[in-house]
């Protein structure tokens, strides 16, 4: 995925203060952090105090008394500035992964509210590096890039303090070199992050290639393409590879050009340095102590430059996580609705009414919220308990509208659908959703075993109802061709299945709640005719008594309906029952017998 | 083996070999000037700060004690400074070389590893990606070349650097003062061998780590895959509580790495520290007794400082090196699998005579496909096939293009008298339209996807061949027309349209053999319908076979041929076969309900 136009422009306080209310519940960890990083920076920026108290106590004097003590301070401090890293990286960590916790956790719990539309709208792929990169990406900022940003800090500050103590004017000097880091850092740094992009797109075209490639290997070789492919593929690589120079001139410069000037900084040194010492003004252990300063000095300001500019890279992220937390789901219980019935993640099914099944649309009128004209325009239907509806009409005539409808994964633009009499945006979804049965034409199936699949539709059934809804669908055969039967691993998304294999499946992990309701979106791809009939066979048994939708492929599904909607361009254009419907021969008619075609004596039943 | 990974190493290095040979000299020359600086300074300081020269070598010794060239130094003491900022300079120079070098060199080695895995992959059998998983060998292609690319950039040269460093940082010490070049180098080991130490227990870390990454992605993954699904059967609760279980292993698993992370980095200063104190202590107590000048104390502890970071670099890079190891086999597995050669006959006849098959058998692995199998497909005609899953019908249509190759021993297949083992593969393949099962689209506008193989540019043509496939209709009511972007997991083309559009793909090849694969499936029965009489229109002399378990898309061909286990068990017209007993005339009654079990 291509990366929006960063607005790689400035701080954003008012997005980052998003991030407050998760660092608040573990600011205890965060103060050890920051008191451990602190006595860390310290520790170590009065290491060269060290050798110059070595260079005016020993060196210069030549005597070696007390140096046995000397030394102890000296470890002493190494000691504590160790512990402290110990600390602080121990907790900085737990800050990190906690915030990374939680952001992954409101993230995916509002994606699990966001309405369907929403996830039309975006493609997995999307919405799989939100919850997972970009959460990572600015934890890590938060914990890392803060402490990153404030060690280096403290560590200049600490230096300065030093050299300060040490010698002003010296210490002034060394100052001239801090900005003039920082600027180039900054300036390079920059440009080093667009080029960073176009590497990540570059890199991304390449996976996405291989991706193709690979996949699409089968298809390129019947055309004969594939040195077609190749040649595309060159001009990917080339294209990396101009990128990749690209990056290394930049930083090629940046770095040598940063440890230059530590190099200018320590010829300050030693030419101011040197002419106090020749004059007396400065002792040698002061020179000594600045020579290693003006070394160490240097990084900590290049990397407070890099992390800014990192801090301000990862605001993209975050403007891209709470643009998933902020997105409104377009379909909401109301307050009082989610009072009495409970919330999807909080329901209280002993409020929830039992359900019959009969169904109404009263004057609906819908519109996708995406735009386009009315799909349904004031359309009205009565399915009483127990009646099968089946929808008909051309590949991409809109058949799914009305099952979206009925599932509430969509609702109506105007007018009301009413179940048992009451318009079912006065229950809960929760509600809706427990007495559903929903089979889809992709059957999507969650890596586990047969046995998982089937428990999701009734998480505490037990083994025995669960070989029952199987049995009672065919899927025992599913189950029974597996090794290790109903425990056999489906694999992620089912893959380990075929198409007709997991479709029996998903026919038992609908059947098992005993839904009144029942959703089915008939499957029209490559299936043998030995498992199609097993299908069939399932399909029948599961209508039986149950009010059910039914988007329809099959001659035979079809003749079990009560009542057929025709659907064309979006709109339903016929509906009553299949006698009514030929008789009037308008396009059911054309489409019966297009199904049909030269199946001349079959009888109907 | 070993050798064997070392070879697959090296054989993409041709061209970029002399910019890491390029590479190596520039950081010997940068390495060397970085460290002359703190020599440069300490010089001074003895020298010229405390007019001593015996830390020096004993020919600049001289040069500066002649002529009163010393004196006039402590007087312009800026040309000491500026001596030390050139050294600088020519160091930051040639470091700026070195690592443009290491760049083109990797960037070389990378593209032509690249380049090779996706030639390769083209060319490998079709078999061979029916028997390998896409998504490993996809990994395989991207994350193994990232880390071997990472090996190449970073590990392999800062090895190699380090190295160095280590060489002429020691000649400069042991140049100066023995004892205190000991005491430096005896931290050397400890550093190098805590820090190998070190990783390799956090790498085990790590991947447990990853692992725990791995499985909450593919929650999540599966979660917004199978959004309806959660939704129908209100399991938003179920799943909320399952990401939270393993997003908590996530987390715990990484807050555990970062405690043995913290102990090393903390371990890794005080033995860091360690080195400076003793440099300072050791130098400090052989300076007092005058066997050390300040100067060489002052050009130690710089040394001393600067060796650290690199040398816990070098231990870190160790332990990492053994997964480079790991990755450069897995690609080497793909490029040792034998890609299909050049056919040695180049015949090109003329496809639209006969199609025979006489007597085919072929095993594909150790399951026997096809039991031989004969028919014949006269030109011009349309023949059907049918046959459930696993009849072999579709590995007729990989023999007849030659996706899977004929052993000389298992029968002839032959287009108008003509061995398909003598003609050209390619010819073959570009003459013998195939659509198959599943087609794939790939990420381009439906234009080029159409124009694919043809490459004609020509919108009318396009148009044409989608009209003949019933789509161009539906391409049209998209908002982008012809240009629309096929997208990932049809968020814009439906099963159906992305099938139409192989057909079209496969209609302006304009082929004089057509070859549809179970093509029409995911069509309702009237666009079936639709697309066969626009078949039967378009098609010319074309010899169309076609592959079904849909008696009503197979029941208009000239000839059916019927597959079971791999044995052709029935041919005839569709009348023929309807009158006898048999698998067609079952499935026929399946199909058009009469089958008694479906009664419900």
């Amino acid at each position: 995925m291509a990366e929006p136009n960063t607005s790689r422009s400035r701080l954003s306080l008012k997005l980052w203060k998003r991030i407050f209310p998760y660092i608040k519940s573990i600011r205890k960890y965060m103060i050890v952090v920051l008191v451990g990083m602190v006595v860390s920076a310290l520790s170590e920026s009065v290491y060269p105090m060290f050798t110059s108290y070595a260079v005016n106590r020993f060196v210069t004097p030549g005597t070696t008394a007390g140096i046995g003590l000397f030394a102890l301070a000296f470890l002493l401090v190494i000691v504590i500035g160790a512990a402290a890293v110990i600390v602080y990286s121990r907790n900085s960590i737990i800050v990190e992964m906690q915030t990374a916790k939680m952001l992954k956790r409101d993230c995916f719990r509002h994606l699990q509210e966001l309405s369907l539309s929403y996830y039309n709208a975006n493609s997995v792929g999307y919405l799989l590096s939100r919850v997972m990169s970009d959460t990572d990406r600015i934890s890590s900022v938060i914990s890392w890039g803060i402490i990153h940003l404030l060690w280096n800090l403290c560590y200049i500050i600490g230096a300065f303090v030093s050299m300060m103590l040490l010698n002003v004017k010296l210490a002034l000097l060394l100052l001239c070199i801090v900005p003039v880091v920082a600027v180039i850092t900054w300036v390079f740094q920059s440009r080093l992050i667009v080029v960073g992009r176009r590497i990540r797109e570059a890199n991304s075209r390449i996976v996405g290639a291989y991706n193709e490639g690979i996949t699409g290997a089968k298809t390129s070789k019947t055309l004969v393409i594939e040195e077609k492919n190749c040649e595309q593929f060159r001009a990917i690589t080339s294209d990396m590879y101009r990128q990749m120079v690209r990056r290394s001139v930049l930083s090629g410069i940046l770095i040598p050009l940063v440890l230059l000037c530590g190099s200018v900084a320590v010829s300050e040194v030693l030419y101011a340095g040197g002419r106090g010492v020749m004059r007396g003004a400065i002792d040698y252990g002061t020179l000594a102590a600045f020579i290693t300063y003006a070394v160490a000095i240097i990084d900590p300001v290049a990397e407070i430059a890099r992390v800014i500019n990192d801090i301000i890279t990862a605001q993209v992220c975050l403007e891209r996580v709470t643009a998933v937390i902020d997105e409104e789901p377009l379909i909401r219980d109301t307050p009082a609705v989610e009072a009495k019935y409970g919330t999807v993640f909080d329901p209280k099914p002993e409020n929830w009414e039992p359900i019959r099944g009969h169904i109404t649309f009263d004057h609906v009128w819908f519109k996708y919220p995406d735009g386009g004209d009315y799909v349904l325009e004031d359309f009205c239907l009565d399915v009483p308990a127990g009646t099968t509806v089946a929808i008909v009409g051309e590949t991409g005539a809109g058949k799914s509208t009305l099952v979206n409808l009925v599932c509430r994964f969509f609702e109506p633009t105007a007018g009301s659908i009413r179940i048992d009499g009451t318009d079912y945006r006065q229950r809960s979804q929760s509600w809706l959703h427990a007495n559903l049965g929903y089979v889809l034409q992709d059957a999507h199936l969650f890596s586990g075993s047969i046995a998982d699949n089937i428990r999701y539709g009734k998480l505490d059934a037990t083994p025995a109802q669960i070989e029952a809804a199987a049995k009672l669908v065919s899927a025992d055969r599913v189950a029974a061709g597996m090794p290790g039967g109903y425990d056999a691993q489906v694999g992620e998304g089912g893959d380990r299945l075929s198409t007709g294999e997991k479709q029996l499946v998903s026919f038992a992990r609908a059947m098992i709640a005993d839904p009144p309701i029942f959703v089915l979106d008939e499957a029209t791809s490559s299936i043998d005719t030995h498992t199609e009939l097993m299908i069939q066979n399932a399909i029948s048994r599961v209508l039986h008594g149950r009010t059910s939708f039914i988007i329809a492929h099959r001659l035979s599904t079809v003749r079990m309906a009560d009542v057929i909607l025709v659907v064309d361009d979006g709109k339903i254009v016929e509906q009553g029952t299949h006698d009514e419907l030929m008789a009037s021969g308008g396009r059911y008619r054309a489409l019966y017998e297009a199904m049909e075609i030269r199946e001349q004596e079959s009888p109907h039943r | 083996m070993k050798n064997g990974i070392f070879k697959t190493f090296f054989a993409f290095s041709k061209g970029a070999r002399r910019f890491f040979l390029a590479a190596i000299g520039a950081s010997a020359v940068s390495i060397f000037f970085k460290f002359l600086t703190p020599r440069i300074i300490g010089g001074t300081v003895d020298a010229v700060l405390g007019a001593d020269t015996g830390g020096l070598p004993a020919f600049l010794a001289a040069w500066l004690n002649t002529g009163g060239r010393l004196e006039y130094l402590a007087k312009h003491i800026g040309l000491c400074a500026l001596l030390a900022v050139a050294s600088a300079v020519l160091s930051g120079v040639f470091n700026f070389r070195s690592r443009v070098n290491i760049a083109k060199g990797t960037g070389k080695y990378v593209k032509a590893l690249r380049d090779r895995l996706f030639e390769h992959t083209q060319h490998l059998p079709f078999s061979w990606h029916t028997d390998h998983l896409t998504g490993d060998i996809i990994q395989r292609c991207t994350t193994d070349v990232e880390t071997t690319q990472n090996f190449v950039s970073t590990q392999l040269l800062e090895v190699i650097q380090t190295v160095l460093l280590l060489i002429i940082a020691f000649a400069l010490m042991f140049s100066m003062n023995v004892p205190m070049s000991i005491v430096v180098l005896l931290f050397i080991p400890i550093i190098a061998g805590y820090t190998c130490f070190f990783f390799g227990r956090i790498s085990r870390k790590f991947l447990e780590c990853d692992n725990a990454e791995g499985d909450l992605m593919v929650q999540v993954q599966e979660n917004l895959t199978g959004v309806r699904v959660v939704r129908a059967f209100g399991r938003e609760k179920h799943e909320q509580a399952q990401f939270d279980r393993k997003n908590e292993i996530y987390t715990g698993k990484w807050i555990s790495l970062g405690y043995t992370l913290g102990v090393y980095w903390g371990v890794g200063d005080i033995v860091c520290a360690s080195q400076l104190l003793a440099t300072v202590v050791a130098g400090a107590y052989m300076a007092a007794s005058g066997r050390l000048t300040l100067g060489v104390f002052i050009t130690f502890i710089s040394y001393a400082q600067s060796l650290g970071g690199p040398v816990r670099q070098l231990g870190r890079i160790l332990s990492e090196m053994s997964k480079t190891g790991v990755s450069l086999r897995r690609i080497k597995d793909i490029l040792d699998a034998p890609a299909e050669t050049a056919s040695p006959e180049e015949e090109t006849p003329d496809l639209r005579g006969d199609i025979v098959f006489d007597n085919v058998s072929f095993r594909y692995g150790d399951k026997q496909v096809l039991r031989g199998v004969s028919f014949t497909a006269k030109g011009g005609k349309t023949i059907g096939i049918l046959g459930r899953t696993g009849s072999g019908k579709s590995t007729v249509t990989y023999l007849l293009n030659r996706l899977y190759e004929l052993p000389e021993d298992c029968g002839t297949i032959t287009v108008g008298g003509v061995d398909i083992r003598k003609i050209d593969r390619y010819y073959l393949r570009r003459n013998i339209g195939l659509v198959l099962q599943e087609p794939f689209l790939f990420s381009k506008t439906v234009f080029e996807n159409i124009d694919i193989a043809t490459d004609t540019g020509d919108l009318e043509k396009v148009r044409q061949a989608a009209r003949a496939a019933a789509v161009d209709d539906s391409v049209m009511a998209f908002p982008k027309g012809y240009d629309t972007v096929v997208g990932e997991r049809g968020v814009t083309l439906s099963g159906g349209q992305k099938q139409r559009v192989a057909l079209a793909r496969t209609f302006m090849m304009g082929a004089p053999v057509m070859v549809f694969d179970d093509s029409m499936s995911n069509l309702d029965m009237k666009t079936d319908e639709q697309i066969r009489t626009s078949l039967r229109e378009n098609a010319g002399d074309a010899t169309v076979l076609l592959i079904s378990h849909r008696i009503s898309t197979l029941m208009t061909a000239d000839w059916i041929i019927v597959l079971d286990r791999g044995a052709v068990v029935q041919q005839g017209t569709h009348e023929q076969l309807l009158a006898q007993e048999g698998i067609y005339r079952q499935t026929y009654e399946i199909q058009s309900g009469k089958g008694g079990e479906t009664n419900g």
